[in-house]
């Protein structure tokens, strides 16, 4: 017999929803359909149902747990209080669990990407490659120029344009196991001949105590981002940390926590665990909302597991996002640079605004760089549609969301939009394209490493 | 008649799937739970009038429904029941600056009222706490109070004008944008807070007020619950009528700042959120003298809201009490039954007494300018025993309301949770009389039975 994973949850956890209705105006898909029944109040009613027996685990349920965005912008709107996000990933895992949504088709795709690919390291740089290959070497703009793509099953050839730029270097090319700040720079010769940084040698901050961090470098991030990755660095050191980024890391797991697959995600975060030693570090920094989220749940994901639980509990309290521990920390300002401020917009990535409660931070860092002025958007904290995979998902739901939230970005006249994720940075960098706009989307502690960069210029 | 149904409205709106039936099976009342038999979405009055036609044909009770957020059962479906929900019904049909009127459809939300109105300069003054969700329907079927209750009214007192499909199918239309008119009898009045019962609202024309020009917020803090009562009637008796007199409780004040965060002092026994609004001079006056007597009657703190977010923000926790409530314990039992002002300390007084006699958790906070308090068991539903001494408590409570003059509910409604007491409150010729009522205009029962009253 399956096991109800929902009945194995504590039940105050799914009775803590009062049914007062405060998460419906903010749930994006209720907005969609009017439905009570793709709302939170409605998901978290057919959750308890399952829990008390009432309803098996069916096509439906699961269907309606894969329609949910996971958000949380409910768990922002409740003052419950209410653990959203543990009963949804424990009732999309229920979903796999059942095998109600199974087909040969999906279960391939599910294997490969989230069992092979992205527990993987190499097997996913080796992917990477490929992909960078094949835009690099001219092939990829023939097959699309030469409308090959046509040839494609349909929901391939829709979703070809947003294959994402492969960056020519990854993380670990472009940064050093070990980096110092500047001033420091005498201890770290084993390490000298890579320890370039990409943007000229920030200066740094007198009078700091020290402190050490180590920088995930994630799976997207690594591959489409990696000048995130270096940027955080670069930040990292300009304002005195010593920085560790450990060599060839993998998916922390989210990806895997957020589709059904609890077990798979207990198995990388033991990773992250073994990789990372949190005591050793005075915080881990996590530059993508989305990860960041998950990363700090890794001691209620590993509370059953006695072996590690521990750890995971002290790992749970060091992560921080980049732009909450430069706050907490009291980063440098950069100074002002000779030209007019470019007008910014902020795009609120659920993870960081919802899943993390963190939303001044990210405008303190804007706020600070001079060249810059912080312009705010309608609907900042709603959801653009990537909420992870679910783009490729639920497509229809995804490109209504993406056309909201690039309407509301329009509306700022902002020439830059600044969003700490990158699934939120692929998605509207393609509604922009896709619209042929020309607005920059950027990730703010790459505007910050600018900022820095361009004062010894 | 599902298939009629699906015909008339389209399948999209008629909704039979138990994971569909499951999620309209409650409103925000708690532990009250029935599975409807089928969901339906009507797409103007048209649709109504032809679904009730139906439902009468099949027999099938109806319950109205807006966004399920009600706190007394009125959209709780009985057994066998078509759920009627009204959301598809979201326009904002007219606004008219001349006449100070707004005409909507009942699924609008209060919420969105308030934005249109406020857009234009005027004021739509019903405030309650759910109306960030909730529908004008809604709040006409039960007359919907809120904070602004003490000097504004409550819903009853905006609605000029409505349009209501009876249980026979027959679309009625009663009142207008005149400022006085006396033709016929008063039914618009029978109708609202009529929870569903006597017909079901699909239009509201309401009257709107000149925009306040000036509004200004304060927070009393006080170490007793008794002073913070003194001052309300202190406050009245100065022949002050502030916008709003909220009262919060310990227990309250530390669940809405666990959840808001907005800065309130969580060691005060009690906390007075106070607006006063109107003319800048008029205003500031009031908030002067508001400000000594809540200082002459033993507040330790007064403090003034700094701009309008802030003054928003408190409001907006304010409103946030009764689910921040469920921080304690998962099942928040709500009450309103209200006193006469004047009896109001007697009243508070009361409730923590019987608390304690029954040996339950109860927070208290609620809207001490009009005498409505909340009292709110903090409690369990999976524990009989606990629910059993909190039945006894609210027995008591009503009881001991009724005795000082006055009601079992102040504007939650009747619905299902406080049928026991009707009876009691109203008399024997009174309570029949509403039977008497509900008769005539719907014979075979089928809108809302239960409700209220058997």
């Amino acid at each position: 017999m399956v096991k109800n994973l929902l009945q194995s949850l504590d039940y105050s956890v799914l009775q803590q929803c009062m049914h007062c209705g405060l998460c419906l105006p903010t749930c994006p898909t209720y907005a969609e359909t009017g439905r009570e029944r793709n709302s939170p109040r409605g998901r978290i009613a057919l959750m308890r149902a399952v829990a008390d027996g009432e309803l098996e685990t069916t096509r439906i349920f699961a269907e309606e747990m894969g329609y949910c965005l996971g958000c949380l912008a409910c768990t922002t709107a409740c003052p419950a209080g209410v653990d959203y996000a543990a009963l949804w990933e424990t009732a999309r895992a229920q979903s796999e669990q059942s095998g109600v949504m199974a087909t040969p088709k999906r279960d391939f795709i599910r294997r490969f990407t989230l069992r092979f690919l992205f527990t993987r390291p190499r097997a996913l740089r080796a992917a990477g490659r490929l992909l960078w290959f094949w835009r690099a070497c001219g092939l990829q703009a023939l097959v699309r120029r030469s409308r090959l793509t046509a040839w494609l099953p349909r929901r391939l050839r829709e979703l070809e344009p947003q294959t994402p730029r492969i960056a020519r270097r990854f993380s670990d090319g472009l940064i050093a196991e070990v980096e110092f700040p500047n001033s420091f720079t005498a201890e770290s010769t084993k390490s000298d001949e890579k320890n370039s940084s990409a943007f000229s040698a920030p200066s740094v901050v007198q009078n700091k105590s020290r402190r050490r961090v180590a920088v995930l470098t994630g799976c997207v991030q690594d591959l489409v981002f990696s000048d995130v990755n270096r940027a955080t660095v670069d930040v990292l050191l300009a304002n005195g940390c010593e920085v560790v980024t450990p060599r060839a890391q993998h998916c922390c797991g989210s990806l895997h926590a957020h589709n059904g697959d609890l077990e798979t995600a207990r198995e990388l975060a033991r990773r992250q665990l073994g990789l990372i030693d949190p005591d050793k570090f005075d915080a881990i920094i996590s530059n993508a909302a989305g990860c960041g989220s998950h990363l700090k749940h890794y001691g209620r994901l590993l509370a059953g597991d006695p072996a590690c639980a521990a750890r995971a509990a002290a790992w749970s309290r060091k992560v921080r996002d980049i732009s909450e521990w430069l706050v907490e920390t009291g980063f440098r300002k950069p100074e002002a640079p000779a030209f007019a401020p470019r007008p910014v917009t902020y795009h609120e990535a659920c993870h960081l605004c919802h899943g993390q409660k963190i939303s001044s931070a990210p405008r303190e860092v804007l706020r600070a760089i001079p060249g810059l002025e912080l312009r705010e958007c309608a609907e900042a904290t709603w959801c653009c549609g990537s909420a992870g995979v679910y783009n490729l998902t639920q497509p229809r739901t995804a490109a209504w969301l993406l056309q909201r939230k690039l309407g509301h970005l329009r509306t700022t006249g902002a020439e830059i939009v600044a969003a700490a994720n990158p699934g939120c940075l692929l998605q509207i960098e393609n509604g922009f394209r896709a619209a042929g706009e020309n607005v920059a989307v950027i990730h703010p502690v790459v505007l910050l490493a600018r900022a820095y960069a361009a004062e010894n210029t | 008649m599902i298939a009629e149904l699906a015909r008339l409205l389209g399948p999209e709106n008629v909704l039979t799937e138990k994971e569909d039936l499951i999620a309209y099976s409650f409103d925000g009342t708690a532990a009250l739970r029935q599975l409807p038999r089928i969901v339906v979405f009507p797409r103007h009055a048209a649709d109504v009038s032809a679904v009730l036609k139906l439902a009468r044909a099949h027999r099938a009770p109806v319950v109205t429904r807006g966004s399920g957020t009600g706190l007394s059962g009125g959209s709780v479906p009985v057994e066998g029941a078509l759920v009627l929900c009204l959301l598809k019904l979201d326009k904002i049909l007219e606004l008219d600056p001349r006449n100070l009127t707004l005409r909507v459809e009942a699924g609008v939300i209060t919420q969105k009222i308030y934005e249109a109105a406020d857009a234009a300069g005027l004021f739509y003054p019903p405030d309650p706490g759910s109306m960030k969700v909730s529908t004008i329907g809604g709040n006409v079927a039960e007359n919907a109070g809120g904070l602004r209750g003490l000097k504004y009214g409550v819903t009853r007192d905006y609605v000029v004008g409505l349009e209501v499909v009876l249980a026979d199918g027959s679309v009625c239309w009663f009142g207008g944008k005149c400022v006085k008119d006396v033709a016929g009898y008063n039914l618009r009045d029978l109708f609202i807070g009529s929870e569903g019962t006597l017909g079901v609202v699909t239009q509201v024309l309401l009257k709107l007020l000149p925009k306040p020009a000036a509004r200004q917020t304060l927070l009393a803090t006080y170490a007793s619950m008794e002073a913070a009562a003194e001052t309300v009637s202190a406050i009245i008796a100065a022949k002050i009528i502030p916008c709003t007199l909220e009262f919060l409780d310990r227990k309250t004040i530390r669940c809405v700042e666990d959840y808001a965060h907005v800065g309130l002092p969580t060691d005060a026994e009690a906390l007075l959120l106070i607006e006063a609004d109107g003319h800048p001079a008029a205003v500031a006056e009031d908030a002067a003298q508001i400000e000594t007597l809540c200082r002459t009657h033993g507040a330790a703190a007064v403090k003034r809201a700094a701009n309008d977010e802030e003054a928003a923000r408190l409001t907006a926790a304010r409103r946030s009490a009764f689910s921040a409530l469920a921080r304690t314990k998962p099942t928040t039992i709500l009450e309103d039954a209200t006193v006469p002002r004047s009896e109001l300390a007697k009243m508070i007084r009361f409730v923590g007494q019987t608390a304690e006699k029954h040996r339950l958790d109860v927070a208290t906070f609620g809207h001490f300018g009009d005498g409505n308090l909340h009292p709110t068991f903090l409690t369990d539903e999976r524990d009989p025993a606990e629910m059993h001494r909190v039945e006894m408590a609210m027995r008591e409570i009503f009881g001991h309301a009724l005795s000082l003059g006055g009601t079992i509910t102040g504007e939650h409604g009747v619905g299902l949770a406080k049928k026991a007491f009707l009876r009691q409150q109203l008399g024997d010729a009174s309570y029949a009389l509403l039977k008497q009522i509900k008769h005539v205009l719907d014979p075979e029962n089928i809108l809302n039975p239960g409700k209220i009253f058997d």
